[in-house]
């Protein structure tokens, strides 16, 4: 259950660091793909994947 | 570019990344929460709750229906289960067609249409599976959830480097962890595979089972297919089995349980409880590795271009042509392997015997379709309408 609990705060975290990345991108392409690579961790986070 | 539009642009672009968010989420949730009916057959006399033998996964995504029929004769007891691999759709649809139509006269029957519920609410992650297949009744139509392999990571995870295998220590591959058949006999404090393993032990331990029976399906590529495995105490009942169906309805093997492959329901069952184990296998073209388009139509007709072209190239451990392998004569050949298993085993063992009724043979099933023997949850009593 730690464990678990470990790899949901570290999937945050990984997420946040995406929304940051976005922030402070200057290309929308790599926006975009920050975007992308968000997503799948939205969802585990979420607990809906 | 100055701030102001930067930062409008970036907001939408995580807009767009939300609305993407929010309607897979969605896809996911309903997928994932899809009640799947079961019409209570005449046969059924009691539904208990896999919890019962082991409160520890009482109120867990594995907390399955046990579907129990017993008949007005003592006899022996028998278990079915489904949904090990739910992604292997004809035993699931074997279990709908039992707990739906059966009836038992003498002995006890156990069916959990579930086995591994966890893991019929989930697709193969990177598959690009099918959320769900669609099953045509005269009623109308009924919709399962296609599942996978293994137990859903929203309920257990993360897996480990390796999997280590409790009791034995043998070291199988890292997912397997969440794999039911390769998880038992269980660990009352191990992950929730292992304790659905643990408590399915404890069922057959406190029910005396005297036979259980895994149903499965195969890729055409792995060499143990349209078989019956069996453990060392079901050899004889397995090898009969497999000569009176291969005679009268259609080619069926018969292979031993390998000692040194630990986990798997066949080996383990039969070594940690007092039942014999026997595991059936029919033809799955949607497993194997060479597939097209992984679609609903190729989960139920089981037609792949690719699959018969690895079959020309001699890659295949069974025939395949242009008619597929539909779920119709899968689900058929689950029927008749039960049929005569139960039939065989109720010849040499009377006062254990256990016997069936109003459960369709391989040839019944072919012609009229999986669909003829699925009931209508709208036109039954609500009290007999339960959900998996």
């Amino acid at each position: 259950m730690i464990i678990t609990i470990l790899y949901y705060l570290l999937v945050a975290y990984v997420a946040s660091l995406m929304i940051w990345n976005i922030l402070k991108s200057k290309k929308w392409q790599e926006e975009v793909l920050y975007v992308i690579v968000l997503v799948p961790f939205l969802l585990r986070l979420l607990r809906l994947k | 570019m100055n701030r102001g539009r930067q930062m409008l642009r970036k907001i939408l672009i995580l807009a767009l990344g939300l609305v993407l968010a929010f309607f897979s989420g969605l896809s996911f949730y309903r997928s994932r929460h899809l009640k799947e009916p079961v019409v209570l057959g005449p046969g059924v006399t009691q539904v208990k709750k896999l919890s019962e033998y082991f409160p520890a996964i009482r109120g867990s995504t594995n907390d399955a229906n046990v579907y129990v029929m017993a008949g007005a004769k003592p006899g022996g007891s028998i278990l079915i289960l489904g949904a090990s691999h739910p992604e292997e759709p004809a035993g699931r649809l074997t279990t709908w067609i039992l707990t739906e139509n059966a009836a038992v006269e003498q002995g006890r029957l156990f069916v959990l249409n579930s086995a591994n519920r966890s893991g019929t609410t989930v697709t193969r992650l990177g598959g690009a599976y099918p959320a769900d297949y669609t099953i045509r009744t005269a009623w109308g139509e009924q919709k399962f959830r296609t599942g996978d392999r293994w137990s859903n990571p929203l309920d257990q995870w993360p897996d480990p480097e390796v999997y280590i295998h409790y009791p034995t220590r043998q070291e199988l591959a890292y997912m397997d962890i969440r794999n039911l058949n390769r998880t038992w006999p269980g660990r009352p404090n191990g992950t929730l595979t292992e304790k659905t393993c643990y408590a399915l032990t404890q069922l057959i331990k406190e029910e005396k089972v005297d036979i259980v029976i895994d149903l499965h399906e195969a890729e055409l590529q792995y060499p143990v297919i349209s078989t019956i495995v069996a453990h060392q105490k079901g050899q004889d009942l397995a090898a009969l089995a497999s000569m009176m169906i291969s005679a009268e309805e259609f080619n069926i093997g018969m292979e031993n349980s390998p000692k040194a492959l630990r986990g798997l329901s066949h080996r383990e069952i039969g070594d940690n409880t007092g039942a014999i184990s026997l595991l059936f296998e029919t033809p799955e073209p949607f497993l194997d590795a060479t597939r097209g388009r992984t679609d609903a139509r190729l989960l139920l007709e089981g037609k792949d271009e690719f699959v018969v072209r690895a079959g020309k190239h001699g890659l295949l451990y069974e025939k395949i042509d242009d008619k597929g392998w539909p779920i119709d004569i899968r689900v058929g050949r689950h029927c008749s392997t039960i049929i005569q298993v139960l039939d065989l085993w109720s010849q040499d063992h009377a006062d254990k015997a256990v016997v069936m009724k109003n459960v369709p043979k391989y040839n019944e099933v072919v012609q009229k379709g999986v669909g003829a023997f699925l009931r209508d949850p709208a036109k039954a009593a609500p009290k007999t309408v339960y959900y998996e």
